[in-house]
Parts: structure tokens; sequence; C-alpha cells
């Protein structure tokens, strides 16, 4: 294991994306209100609470496709005025709930389009994602769920990331494959930041580093993963969920 | 049997026609959901470009040669008005489905009115090679040449557009961007380019289908845009609004149903058939409206 300057030093990393009292509306309802809050420049961070908190709000409004007030940095500069396409360009990947694969396009092509000249042919796609590269010209449309996601997270993967923004990644997925995600997920986050929205426990426990809660469109916890976890009464107060029931699913 | 022939020849050219007519509206609505109800002053400006350059070149050119370079101008000119177009007016107009309804049809009425300011009201004679004011016999049937020119330009527009769409990146993105624009953006993709990119070639084949109306009408008018808009809409929702090659099938469809309805019930008929068409695969498929939005 490499000690980090902070680590030898004692100084708090630099935070690579600064949410700064970010408010979100939508016609007569106010989504976020106020949200504040930090990504450490390495591992993981798990934004979590109940449904409709607000948590795929806020990823979208990180990268400009909800509208949004209040700042956002990242890595120091404010995106705020940034398009999504600039944000996205300047390192922002972004892995959105359901997949959104392009189901009429094959796999070749999903990843080509982020990937250019390379797709399926792309060393990491061959090293994450071996089962894409003999699926290479299947329509994207008729993959499995698991196989969906796995080109989902593969095409962001195709650029170069200053940190990746990955919504529900587990949804819906056997639980053989949730550990599958979860270990690309965990080998990712080794070279990018992960701002992870994740309802599955184990998931967060096994790779997250850091979380941040939300309850109605408010940050009600921030902290480390571990001290969440180790904590059944905070994890039921804050997520109406026992850790004990999740780790038997 | 010959008369069979003649339609058939003659249904797939008006079939052409609307193709040529309606691709650009099924790609803008595909890529943009924008239905662009200027798309008729395209095929104006294309075939008063048109009409103008015959006019404007030197006789001593051959009309054969005039007509080559004035197809080209056409083409140019209703390419260069829809970039403009949608640079201009429908950019700040985005996701506001009313107001771009309003400009496109207000910009529609403009462009005729301005047409008729600056050329008058009446039509104006388009001249045409020999060879295209002839017939050919094809088995039995003597089958005016036009419809062979109209087939070919809707072949060569079919392929070059299937071509764009799956050998290039462009067409990618379009592709991608008819199933789920806003995702193509969050993967870091400028689709804003590729929207006046996609303007641009539907107004490049609204302007040849403008010059190719003229020479199947034998002249150009202010009006004409209006009447084959009208065909290029029934076309593009009963072939599935943002598909090519449903665009492709449903034009040669209601070309074929309007000649033969003409011929075989009474002159008229065929309008009422294509409209009857209309409504029945709005009500067998009623998707068709909707499209990819």
């Amino acid at each position: 294991m490499t000690t980090t300057t902070h680590e030898r030093t004692g100084t708090p990393p630099t935070p690579i994306l600064e949410v700064d009292d970010l408010h979100v509306r939508y016609g007569g309802s106010h989504i976020l209100q106020g949200v504040s809050f930090a990504v450490p420049a390495t591992g993981v961070t798990a934004l979590l609470g109940r449904n409709g908190v607000g948590k795929t709000t806020t990823l979208k409004a990180i990268l400009g496709l909800a509208p949004r007030t209040g700042g956002v940095a990242l890595d120091g500069d404010d995106i705020t005025r940034w398009s999504v396409t600039r944000t996205v360009r300047e390192g922002v990947g972004y892995v959105p709930e359901d997949r959104e694969v392009f189901g009429g396009l094959t796999v070749d092509e999903n990843l080509r389009l982020v990937g250019g000249d390379v797709g399926a042919d792309a060393p990491v796609v061959a090293e994450l994602f071996p089962d894409l590269v003999n699926r290479r010209a299947q329509k994207a449309g008729t993959l499995s769920g698991g196989q969906q996601q796995m080109v989902a997270l593969a095409r962001v993967l195709l650029r170069d990331n200053r940190l990746l923004l990955v919504d529900e990644p587990t949804k819906g997925l056997a639980p053989k494959l949730v550990t599958e995600v979860a270990d690309v997920l965990a080998r990712v986050a080794e070279t990018a930041p992960i701002l992870l929205v994740e309802q599955n426990l184990p998931v967060v426990r096994r790779i997250a580093d850091t979380v941040v809660v939300l309850d109605a469109g408010q940050v009600v916890h921030r902290g480390p993963a571990e001290e969440l976890m180790a904590d059944p009464d905070l994890t039921r107060e804050l997520l109406g969920v026992s850790m004990r029931r999740e780790a038997r699913q | 049997m010959s008369d069979v022939v003649l339609l058939v020849v003659t249904g797939l050219g008006l079939g052409a026609l609307y193709f040529l007519a309606a691709s650009g509206l099924s790609l803008i609505y595909g890529l943009m959901g924008v239905l662009n109800f200027a798309h008729g002053a395209f095929m104006v400006a294309g075939a008063y470009a048109g009409w103008l350059t015959m006019s404007g070149l030197p006789a001593s050119w051959g009309v054969g040669l005039r007509m080559a370079v004035a197809i080209a101008v056409a083409v140019a000119v209703g390419a260069l008005i829809g970039f403009v177009v949608e640079v201009v007016l429908i950019r700040p107009l985005y996701r506001r489905h009313i107001q771009q309804v309003l400009v496109t049809v207000g910009l529609s009425l403009a462009a005729v009115a301005a047409v008729q300011g600056i050329w008058g009201s009446d039509a104006h004679p388009l001249e045409k090679p020999r060879w295209l004011a002839s017939t050919t016999d094809l088995a039995g049937a003597q089958v005016p040449n036009d419809r062979f020119l109209f087939i070919a330009a809707a072949v060569l527009l079919f392929s070059a557009l299937l071509a764009l769409l799956h050998f290039t990146r462009l067409g990618l993105v379009i592709r991608a961007g008819v199933e789920n624009r806003t995702m193509v953006e969050a993967l870091g993709i400028n689709v804003q380019r590729t929207f006046s990119v996609v303007f641009a070639i539907g107004g490049a084949a609204a302007g040849l289908a403008g010059l190719l109306g003229g020479v199947y009408a034998n002249s150009v008018s202010p009006l004409q845009g209006g009447a084959m808009l009208i065909y290029a809409f029934i076309v593009v929702v009963i072939g599935g609004m943002g598909s090519l090659t449903g665009t492709a099938v449903a034009a040669v469809a209601v070309g074929l149903v309007q000649q033969l309805a003409n011929y075989y019930a009474a002159s008229g008929v065929g309008d009422l058939s294509v409209v009857l068409l209309l409504a029945v695969v709005l009500l067998v498929r009623p998707a068709s409206m909707q499209g990819a939005h």
C-alpha cells in the first residue's frame, strides 16, 4: 500500500469536487435545498438516502442536466456556467441510472461514440469487460441488464476522467452481477474518484470510503463509510434499513 | 399491362419527390424534435434559386448543363438556408416546441410573401432539357423521363443518407441522438453542431425537392412548397417520425396509392386515399405520430 502526500503530512486531501448550497427546483417542487458536500480526490464517496430524497437529481445538477443554482467546483474551477458537454470533456464521466445505452446501436458503436477510433478493441474494455469484446457486434438493446451496465461503465472509461458520477449501477442486477459490478468499480476507483449513488448497502460497505446522506433534499450526514456502516441504529435512522437485513439479501 | 407499368413508374416518381421533400423533415424531427414548418420555404428557396440560375446562365451553355448547375445551386442554397435558420431561429428555442412551431410557421408565411413580393404570385415556367421533356418506352408504356430523374435522385439521396448514418461518426451521433439526445450530451458530445449539420442536410434535400418539384410541374411558384409540405408531413408520419427507411417506404406507398387511386377511381380520389392511408396507419400504429420523441 503506497502512502499519499496528505497521509504523510497529515493535511486533508484537496477535494476533486465541491458542491456548495446547491438548489434544484422543478416546477413548484424544491428538490435540492442547499446541498453542500465535498468529494475527496481519491476513493469512492457514496451518496445515500431513501428513495426520492434527491440523490439522482444531485448527480444531474452537478453535471448540468438539472436546472441548478449554487456552486459546483471541479478541482477548484467553478463549473456552474459550463455546458454539460464541457463538463464531461473536462473529465466528469457520468453513468446514469438505468444505463441508458443506445439500444439500436451495437456494443462497439456505443463505445465508439465516446472512444472515437477505439471501441470494443480498447485495452480497458478487454481488461475490465472481456464479455463485451465477444459481443461487440450485438445490438446493445438485446443485452441483459448486467451487460448493458458494463457497456454504460465501459463507455465512460474510454475518456480520461477526473471524477466519475455513477448512479445506482447495481439496480435490478442479479447478486452475481452485483459483485462483478462492485469489483469493476473498486478497480476503477484506483484511478479516478467516484461519487456513487447506491442503494445496496453491502456494496457501499465494500467499496465506499466516505458517505454523504441526503434527506428531503438536504445533507443530514457526512463521514467515513465505515463509521456509518458500523452503527446499525444510525443506519436505520438515516436510511430506514437494517445493515443485517441488507447483508442477508 | 402498359397502364400498370406507367402507373407504377409515375407513382414511384411521385414517391421519389415525396421522399426528397420528407427525408430532411424526418431527420430534423428525429434528432431534434423540431417540427419544421419552414421546410416548404426551403423548397421554394431551392426552386427559385434553380430557376434564377437557369435564367441567368448564358443560353450557349445548353439546357442540360444549366439544369445541372441549377440543381447544384438549389442544393447549396437549401443547405445554407437550413444552416442559417437553425443557428439564428431554432437554436435559441430548443425544447420550446410551441415557439418553434410559431417561428417556423411564421418563417414559411414570410418567405412566401417575400417571394411573391419580389417575383410575383404567378408561376414561372422552368426550362427543361429535351430528354427530360420526352418519354421512354417501357414495356409498351410511354413513361415521362423526368420520373426517372426523380427516382434516381431519391435513390442517390437515400443511399447517401444511409451511408452517412452507418459509416460516419456524424451518422453515429445522429443515430444515437435520435434515440436519446440528452445521453449523447452527457457523454461529452457536442450535439449542437450535429443539429446545424442535420438542418443543413435537410435544407439541401428540400432545395433539391423544390427544384425537381418545379421540373415535375414545369414551373416554379411561391406556393409549391406548401403543397409539397403537406405530403411530406403525411409521409413522415406514416413512415414513423425519425425513421429514414420508414420515410422511404411511406413515400413510395403514398406515391403509388395516389397515382393508382387517381387512375382507377376518379381524378382527385388519390388525395383522399392518401389521407385515408394516414388515418389507417394512425389507427393501427398511433406511435407513428410520436416517433423518437
